[in-house]
């Protein structure tokens, strides 16, 4: 159990590619703790310097006070769980698991007994003396994981653990990564493209873009209060419509929409965000509606989605699926001022 | 599909598709095959005959030479308590056992150095032991004989071991560097995360994943000592330490005079090791060569 503190890392691989920029991030211990952003974002890269398989070009990574840029994998006490799984395809699943303990000199017995136990846990008893290659996907995946925590160290790395398993048992891994955290109560740190990983597994996200770290709150604060239109675009599916808006004063005004801002945000030129489910069935007088022009449907049984126009600005929206609507249709749907977003247009930072 | 199968069966002419294509096969692949093997194993033939052969049969030219009347052993026998051929045979075991193994220690630090260490010049140093090996050793030998002088090294079986691994490393340095790069990258990541030196982790990981590509440079490292020619002539006068292919041109041949019957029992033995270890390892000395090839 540990606390893991990036502080000002840069990672440069020549002197043109920037993959971490000056990244700082404090990790509490026990801590579910999710980097998610599109691939080449610098998650992975940020991860491998933690675990010592990438040197830092500046800053210093801490696990709890001790600076640990300059020690060598073995000695810094983390576990990795790679996107390919990285098994040892030579060795049975009771000495990859082993393989850890067995280089830090464990006892043979006390090598058995951990390997036995963690097999137990991930249901891999009835498997461990075959090899990787004679596993299925999933089995492969828990092997992984079962070679992360026979090891019992101080902090998790997960890089990308679930991308290579089909979608059924992607859901469910989740969910008994996510038991398997309670149990352990150690520090996870888990790499993601995907913001719904994300947003079901992190005690906090960090969304990173280009090697910059955009934002870091727990799932909530990141979907409520997005700092910037790229967090709120990456965050949320469908992601959230942006209307660009010019603003006089407390007036927003787009191509099929008129509205007044709460409060007068003091720019000419805006970007209005609103997720697809903050759209309100019914219009009262006060509100302030749209009419969506109709242009594709997807009924999914629990939603209904209605893709069309508003002027001339694209939109999704998440409607009641008894709905009765039709291609074509013109729908008129109210907005939930207190979930609108507004962004400086410049910028892209949150107004509000 | 098994209807769409049946159907095809029962058109008429089909009989003859078929016996034209399998005509039109053995045209095509059998007869060059044929062909080929009867030009390639013709001069093994010879010399497994002609060294069964009595010495009157020998020059007998009334009869096929094609055939053996009454082979006799007289040539073998003659080979092992007339010449110094089990001593040469010995000496090439030795030469070629000891640089092969030179070479694989050397070659197997270097391909996983080059292919895994992220230093300055690894390319650069990648590529000048790949030109290292295009230089042909008439053109080394010079040079070479210079170094074995000073070192004291003429007629010592350490002039040998010694120079071969100047050819054979730079090969399988190259050919193995292949075989690691093949390697994924994250299994020692894995391991070093897990507590693995550097060292252990080639040791471990990299070593036992590239036993396919080892094995087949040591046969090629084998197989080039054991039948090295032009070192071996130069650096070893003394009867006693030359090799097989040294000794048998430079004793059983005596100016003209051509001793074809221990010759030839000679050169089948001395090819016997060779054949042998390659009919074992013969897939990985393929999987060897297009691995190298291709991810090199």
């Amino acid at each position: 159990m540990a606390s893991v503190t990036y502080e000002h890392v840069t990672k440069k691989f020549s002197t043109d590619t920037t993959a971490v920029d000056d990244l700082s991030l404090e990790i509490r211990d026990t801590e579910f703790m999710v980097l998610v952003g599109p691939s080449g974002c610098g998650k992975s890269t940020a991860l491998r310097m933690l675990a010592g398989l990438e040197d830092i070009t500046a800053g210093e990574i801490k696990i709890d006070d001790q600076v640990v840029n300059e020690m060598p994998p073995r000695d810094r006490d983390v576990a990795m769980v790679f996107q390919s799984y990285a098994l040892y395809p030579h060795m049975s699943v009771f000495d990859n698991m082993g393989f850890g303990l067995k280089m830090r000199g464990s006892t043979r017995s006390e090598i058995t007994s951990r390997v036995k136990e963690a097999g137990r846990i991930l249901r891999l008893d009835q498997l461990l003396a075959r090899k990787p290659r004679q596993l299925s996907g999933g089995q492969r995946q828990r092997v992984a994981v079962g070679r992360a925590i026979v090891r019992q160290p101080r902090v998790f790395l997960l890089d990308e653990p679930l991308s290579n398993l089909d979608a059924m048992l992607r859901v469910q891994t989740r969910i008994e990564l996510q038991k398997m955290h309670q149990r352990l109560g150690t520090t996870f740190i888990y790499v993601t493209h995907d913001q719904v990983e994300a947003m079901t597994m992190g005690d906090r996200i960090a969304v990173m873009k280009d090697g910059v770290l955009q934002q870091v709150a727990p799932p909530r604060e990141i979907y409520d209060q997005p700092v910037n239109m790229y967090v709120a675009g990456f965050i949320g599916s469908p992601r959230m419509n942006f209307l660009p808006v010019t603003i006089s004063d407390h007036k927003a005004k787009a191509s099929g929409l008129e509205l007044n801002l709460p409060k007068a945000p003091g720019v000419e030129h805006g970007v209005l965000g609103i997720r697809p489910e903050h759209f309100l069935p019914n219009v009262s007088e006060t509100d302030a509606a749209i009419d969506l022009k109709v242009e594709v449907l997807e009924v999914l049984g629990s939603d209904q989605y209605l893709y069309g126009k508003v002027g001339s600005d694209d939109l999704i929206v998440r409607v009641d699926p008894q709905l009765k609507v039709d291609i074509g249709d013109r729908v008129r749907l109210g907005l939930d001022m207190q979930r609108l977003h507004l962004f400086d247009a410049g910028t892209e930072k949150a107004l509000f | 599909m098994a209807a769409v199968a049946r159907v095809k069966v029962r058109r008429p002419g089909t009989g003859r598709v078929i016996g034209d294509r399998f005509v039109g096969r053995a045209l095509r692949i059998y007869l060059p095959l044929l062909v080929m093997l009867v030009v390639t194993l013709f001069p093994f033939y010879w010399m497994a005959i002609t060294s069964f052969k009595s010495a009157s049969e020998l020059f007998d030219f009334s009869v096929s030479p094609l055939w053996v009347r009454e082979p006799t052993l007289d040539w073998y026998r003659h080979l092992f308590t007339q010449t110094n051929f089990p001593r040469w045979a010995f000496n090439t075991a030795i030469v070629a056992i000891a640089s092969t193994l030179i070479s694989l220690f050397c070659s197997i630090l270097a391909g996983y150095s080059l292919a895994r260490l992220r230093y300055r010049g690894a390319d650069t140093i990648g590529w000048g032991i790949f030109v290292t090996y295009l230089v042909p050793p008439t053109l080394l030998f010079l040079p070479l004989t210079f170094v074995i002088r000073e070192l004291h090294l003429f007629n010592n079986l350490w002039a040998l071991i010694l120079t071969y691994p100047t050819f054979l490393i730079p090969f399988c340095t190259w050919m193995l560097m292949g075989f690691f790069k093949g390697i994924p990258r994250e299994l020692e990541e894995a391991a070093l995360v897990d507590g693995a030196t550097r060292i252990q982790a080639m040791v471990r990981i990299a070593i036992p994943l590239a036993l396919p590509g080892i094995l087949a440079a040591a046969l090629f490292a084998f197989t080039l000592s054991w039948n090295e020619f032009l070192y071996a002539l130069i650096f070893m006068n003394d009867s006693l330490v030359k090799t097989i292919p040294v000794g048998v041109t430079q004793e059983l041949i005596h100016g003209d005079e051509f001793f074809w019957g221990e010759l030839m029992a000679a050169a089948l033995l001395g090819s016997v090791p060779v054949a042998v270890l390659y009919s074992f390892f013969v897939d990985y000395f393929v999987a060897g060569m297009t691995a190298g090839a291709v991810k090199g």
